[in-house]
């Protein structure tokens, strides 16, 4: 009956088993209905942070699990969308012809953002993509660190490391999105609704099993009429259009950025939280995401405010003054080496990375 | 005209000539062999013709294209497809995904009409999915679609690579040893196979040790021993060539 219902669903959910659109529906109801029934705008506020960590994190997916390049300087197209829509969304750029800076459509930004991030995936893929393996991790870790150097010496434009402050906040319909995180959580929703149906469309299209070919074997998915270059020059720059998008409304949400915020650490957890997930793995990669955000976000500086009141009342001034928040990437170090431990195909897998870790542990000399 | 033409084709890699002045045609709808020990120089011969390498001298003419130096992808493009010495599948895709991404090149799907699933891809994805399926019907494993491919016992591999190189419709199909590793009755099926996959109209070329399966099937035959060609001829009249012996089975004293 369910299974049914299921088949008259439009945008490809008709693929999914009516017990997994009823879970997914009934997340997505608790999900609206969060910012109604938890007034503390806070927590709000964290859960809505956690859409750019997603986005984020589906777009490494692109790149590292269906095409299975390795990149490690992801944060670094975040970057770029983020720059992009601030430079011309705040006074930054302000000149005696105009003198309140630009002031260009938050709307408008969230796709030409986009645009300028996959153009930048080209920019860096188009010379090295043709390594492989470590050499285009070393590669992609050098971008990742060169591009918030950039934001924070050219000075003369980006504010340095100051960064640019009061860039525009979003208005839809004369509603003024400010700093209230209702709006930011409820957009990032939307976004991500709409990445996740591309996603999923992607995956079982002839551009996905072309990314899938190269992944499990680049020389035969060449010799079937598969354009490598090209194939792999799509998923940089679609993986870096996600991050854009993220860019534009992390940046419009906080109104201020600065090099700071997209260093190394970014990147890292990003891998992170689609390895915890399972990579290319959909479910895992929202799993992972959310997970790594909401401990970032939301657990550790509540953590932080309960050791404090502990603290408190047994007089301990070191639980008093602690920070749990410096402590995160000691508990990310902690978590991962834990799953690589105990589940190292992630936490929800995909049937692929499953089989070839059992693979590799029986055989370890398996080339 | 022949379908493919190798004129003087050498390929030397630093010291070592792995192929030496290497002449042949083949005509369209033939069978095609291509034998001679261990190290002969046939698998370069096929990564010649399918763009892995550059000759060193010489042409390669495809349906009156010269395709040498074009790239593997084109090259599988204009109509060239190929297996494996050792099967090289997608392991970690199904039987059916396999061979979808074997119509990469006759499909037309721009990266804009994966991502939003346009009228456009949505009904090529239709069409090549009953393509595909047609084409597992055809050889026999229709029944393990949504398996991976890495299930699949040894032989059906073989002929699952087969299977993904013909749904790109090639005009030409370079078979490398397709018989190595299978069984007798396997090797039966494969021998009718090749002989069914002549009947669709595609052209095979063949690189084989199995003798039987060689002077079972081909039109022709072409003899290679240290990158060069020592014989060529109908079956009958390679199988007697004193040359071809020797190469096999050294000198007599």
């Amino acid at each position: 009956m369910l299974n049914s219902l299921v088949t008259w669903l439009p945008f490809g959910l008709s693929r999914y088993t009516g017990r997994q659109v009823l879970f997914g529906g009934f997340i997505v109801l608790a999900l609206l209905l969060l910012p109604i029934v938890d007034s503390n705008s806070s927590h709000v506020s964290a859960v809505a942070d956690a859409g750019y960590i997603l986005l984020l994190a589906f777009g490494l997916n692109i790149i590292v699990g269906y095409t299975g390049l390795l990149a490690l300087g992801f944060a670094a197209f975040f970057a770029i969308g983020a720059y992009t829509y601030a430079f011309v969304a705040s006074p930054q750029l302000a000149s005696p012809a105009h003198p309140d800076g630009y002031h260009v459509s938050f709307w408008l930004m969230l796709l030409v953002s986009a645009a300028v991030a996959a153009a930048f995936g080209v920019i860096l893929g188009a010379p090295t993509l043709r390594l492989r393996g470590d050499y285009l991790a070393i590669v992609t870790l050098g971008f990742g660190e060169i591009v918030p150097q950039l934001f924070q010496n050219l000075d003369k434009w980006t504010g340095g490391p100051d960064g640019i402050a009061a860039v525009d906040q979003p208005v839809l319909f004369n509603y003024h999105f400010g700093f209230n995180p209702t709006p930011y959580y409820y957009l990032y929703m939307a976004v991500i609704c709409i990445c996740l149906v591309l996603l999923a469309n992607l995956r079982n299209s002839r551009l996905g099993r072309a990314w899938m070919a190269i992944r499990e074997d680049e020389l035969a998915a060449e010799h079937m009429g598969i354009n490598t270059m090209t194939a792999k020059l799509l998923a940089f720059s679609m993986g870096a259009a996600f991050a854009g998008v993220a860019g534009v409304i992390y940046a419009a949400k906080l109104s201020t950025i600065s090099p700071s915020g997209f260093d190394f650490n970014m990147s890292i957890m990003i891998l992170a939280a689609i390895v915890l997930g399972g990579m290319g793995n959909l479910s895992g990669v929202l799993l992972g995401g959310s997970i790594v955000a909401m401990l970032n976000f939301l657990i550790l500086p509540q953590a932080s405010n309960w050791a404090h009141a502990i603290g408190a009342s047994v007089h301990s001034t070191f639980l008093m003054n602690v920070d749990l928040t410096q402590y995160r990437f000691m508990l990310y170090g902690i978590i991962l080496v834990l799953v690589m431990l105990f589940r190292p195909e992630g936490l929800i897998p995909s049937a692929t990375v499953r089989a070839e870790l059992r693979e590799s542990m029986k055989s370890p000399e398996v080339a | 005209m022949a379908l493919l033409s190798l004129q003087g084709v050498t390929k030397s890699f630093g010291g070592l000539t792995a192929v030496k002045n290497l002449t042949f045609d083949v005509e369209a709808g033939a069978i095609i062999s291509l034998i001679g020990p261990n190290g002969a120089g046939k698998s370069t011969v096929f990564n010649l013709i399918t763009g892995i390498y550059m000759p060193s001298s010489g042409s390669i003419v495809f349906d009156e294209h010269a395709i040498e130096g074009l790239k593997p992808h084109s090259v599988a493009a204009r109509g060239i497809l190929r297996t494996f010495q050792n099967i090289r599948l997608f392991s970690h895709m199904t039987v059916l995904e396999n061979v979808l991404v074997g119509r990469h090149a006759r499909m037309r799907s721009a990266a804009w009409d994966c991502a939003f699933r346009t009228p456009f891809a949505q009904k090529e994805e239709r069409s090549s999915d009953a393509a595909a399926m047609e084409l597992l019907e055809w050889i026999g494993l229709s029944r393990f679609a949504t398996e991976w491919a890495r299930n699949l016992p040894y032989g059906m591999q073989r002929r699952l690579e087969i299977a993904r190189a013909l749904a790109s419709e090639p005009k030409l199909l370079l078979l490398d040893e397709p018989a190595a590793g299978t069984n007798p009755a396997e090797k039966i099926g494969l021998m009718k196979l090749v002989q069914s996959i002549r009947d669709r109209g595609v052209t095979v070329l063949l690189i084989e040790h199995d003798m039987k399966l060689v002077m079972g099937i081909s039109d022709y035959v072409h003899v290679l021993d240290y990158g060069e060609e020592i014989a060529h001829g109908k079956p009958d009249a390679v199988r007697h060539d004193q040359r071809v012996i020797e190469a096999y089975l050294g000198k007599g004293a």
